[in-house]
């Protein structure tokens, strides 16, 4: 396991993350510890908590002009859950957010790459799979915020 | 003057149709007297305020030595507030609660990008203050930025208090100024995500009221007469709740309270208390409740918005409480549109009356207070709760004419308790239900600054206990005990 970089290219603190789990989904643990980790990397967290509708994200989202979305769900139906999330966030206005999701995504034994591949059809950004470390979405985050920065910067 | 007697306090208040003097006594917490004038907001207020003086005079035999003279105003119609936030059940909601809270009328609330026909309708609204609202500090600043630039150009003579998020304040501030219009900078109603932050806006939204609202209204003629401090009369009621609950430093208060306060064109609904779940494993959901909260329901009244009680509740339910058939029912209401002055004379009239009120009673609370719902997940039921639940209060106050005049105040205040058909409805479940029958805790609010102790005995020695006992005896009012 490697670290996640001290210095990623960008300024985190200037990063505001939502975190949430979707659904009538209980578990929330794993969500929790996610955001302590997030946090502790320089990032500025907003916490739904368990239970959160896919709406609730996105108006989190617009008052705090948020550049990622960090879903979990944990249940098995998560799938169910997160259709049209990303339609969701571009109804709202927010065509570019960031938008990742992780946990038990499905039911029963699948193959992940499969899962990975239909989550990624819906819109979101990336997918983890159970087991997943936080220093991993760490690095996620870092080369995917510092590939849009270098884009802006291209663009601009 | 009397002299010599228990030093005094003079509790003004200008209303739209009289100016109402009490004289409270200081060491007692006693009405020393009352006197009443007319309404004379239109034209000169110290006109009405001389007739009131001399009225209370009269009754008095000589004005006692006042050390303070505070005042109210409930005068045209309020204080006229428009909201406007960002996302509807985020800081436009917070903003509806700061509004409310400071005892203003909320004619109009607003969220997301102002549109030209928003704009439009803002100006037919003429509201005293606009109240600006819209992300939270370092978030969301391009909607709250569009949103000035389109008040900028308003045609509203009230200024606008800017209560969005901190990082666009300053450029909002300008943009409005360089429109024409005066501007008031407060700190955000919603920080962070889900934090409600309302008290530096109630703040504000009173500074306003004093230094424009008075003046707009001519009230500061009679400045000279009285000491600096103001409030709308609805905020004063919601200091005097809050002051009834949690008493002063040498006298215990009533504990968490709800009022009810019936009128003739609103119900408005106070509540002091924290509203935690009561189970233990209740998940709180949406967005954090002031401690103090004021909701107004502008179709609950008795007599302007009678007819729309009865489309709520629906007449079949409201003849049958009456013990009426429809057909009467029908009549009466007939009767209260074409006469809003009307007071209840005959026992008909009477028991229409009581189901209305009942019925306004039970929908205001259950709009005010909070509900929990069951939602089935995988690992089992999860309950949860959004806004108060308010099952543990102990107290509710009931106070307006239906509940002042009528014939069954223990009755129609009963309507505000927990349905055990309806168990979503966090109403109160066992509290003792008073009566404030003189309609003193405005009073109670506006000497609740400068004089506490004594504003809490004058609250007190005034609420009288109706609730029925439940050996089945019939309700007797009884005086009330704290401690």
């Amino acid at each position: 396991m490697t670290k996640a970089q001290a210095t990623p290219g960008y300024d985190r603190s200037a990063k505001t993350l939502v975190t949430g789990v979707i659904g009538a989904d209980t578990h929330i643990v794993g969500n929790r510890i996610l955001s302590m980790a997030l946090e502790k990397e320089g990032f500025k967290i907003v916490t739904l908590g368990a239970l959160t509708p896919a709406d609730e994200f996105v108006k989190a989202a617009i008052e705090t002009a948020a550049d990622g979305i960090m879903v979990s769900s944990l249940y098995g139906q998560g799938e169910l859950d997160c259709r049209g999330f990303r339609d969701l966030c571009v109804e709202a206005g927010l065509e570019d957010i960031l938008i990742y999701v992780g946990g038990n995504l499905v039911v029963g034994r699948q193959d992940w790459a499969d899962v990975e591949r239909r989550f990624l059809d819906m819109g979101f950004d990336r997918a983890f799979p159970p087991g997943t470390r936080t220093d991993d979405v760490v690095r996620a985050l870092d080369a995917d915020f510092a590939e849009r920065e270098r884009r802006s910067a291209k663009a601009s | 003057m009397t002299g010599g007697g228990e030093p005094a306090a003079l509790l003004i208040d200008f209303g739209s149709t009289y100016t109402k003097l009490r004289a409270v006594g200081l060491e007692t917490g006693t009405i020393l007297g009352a006197g009443q004038g007319p309404s004379t907001v239109a034209t000169d207020v110290n006109r009405g305020l001389d007739a009131a003086l001399k009225d209370l005079e009269a009754h008095l035999g000589g004005l006692p030595e006042f050390r303070h003279r505070l005042a109210s105003s409930s005068a045209a119609g309020g204080l006229r507030m428009v909201t406007v936030g960002l996302v509807r059940e985020l800081t436009a909601e917070a903003a509806r609660r700061a509004a409310l809270g400071a005892g203003a009328k909320l004619v109009g609330t607003f969220a997301y990008r102002l549109t030209r026909a928003d704009l439009a309708e803002i100006e037919a609204l003429a509201p005293d203050i606009l109240l600006l609202a819209g992300g939270t500090d370092g978030g969301n600043a391009e909607v709250v930025l569009h949103n000035a630039r389109v008040l900028a150009g308003a045609a509203v003579d009230g200024p606008v208090i800017y209560t969005g998020n901190r990082a666009a304040a300053d450029e909002a501030a300008d943009v409005l100024r360089s429109g024409g219009e005066s501007v008031v900078v407060t700190e955000n109603v919603m920080p962070e995500f889900n934090v409600l932050n309302i008290e530096p806006a109630r703040a504000a939204i009173r500074g306003v009221f004093i230094d424009r609202i008075v003046h707009a209204k001519g009230i500061d003629r009679a400045a000279g007469r009285f000491d600096a401090v103001m409030m709308p009369t609805p905020a004063a009621v919601l200091e005097g709740a809050r002051l009834l609950a949690q008493g002063t430093a040498t006298q215990p208060g009533l504990g968490e309270l709800l009022v009810v306060d019936i009128g003739g064109a609103t119900t408005d609904v106070h509540s002091i208390a924290g509203g935690e779940p009561s189970r233990e494993g209740v998940i709180l959901h949406g967005l954090p409740e002031p401690f103090a909260k004021r909701t107004v329901e502008g179709d609950l009244g008795m007599r302007h918005n009678a007819r729309a009680i009865i489309d709520l509740a629906g007449a079949t339910a409201v003849a049958a409480d009456a013990g009426l058939d429809e057909a009467r029912v029908g009549a009466l209401l007939d009767a209260i549109a074409a006469d809003v002055e009307r007071l209840p004379e005959t026992p008909d009239e009477h028991a229409f009356d009581r189901a209305l009120a009942r019925a306004a009673v039970r929908h205001a609370v259950a709009r005010h207070a909070g509900t929990v719902k069951v939602v089935q997940t995988v690992t089992g039921p999860a309950t949860l709760q959004e806004g108060k639940d308010l099952g543990r209060v102990e107290t509710v106050i009931g106070t307006g004419g239906a509940l002042a005049h009528g014939q069954d105040p223990a009755g129609v205040l009963a309507a505000a308790l927990a349905d055990p058909a309806d168990t979503g409805s966090l109403r109160p479940k066992r509290p003792r239900l008073l009566i404030d029958r003189e309609y003193l805790l405005y009073a109670v609010g506006l000497l609740a600054e400068p004089a506490p102790d004594a504003a809490l005995k004058l609250g007190l020695a005034h609420l009288s206990d109706v609730t029925p006992q439940t050996t089945g005896e019939a309700a007797h009012e009884r005086a009330i005990h704290v401690g």
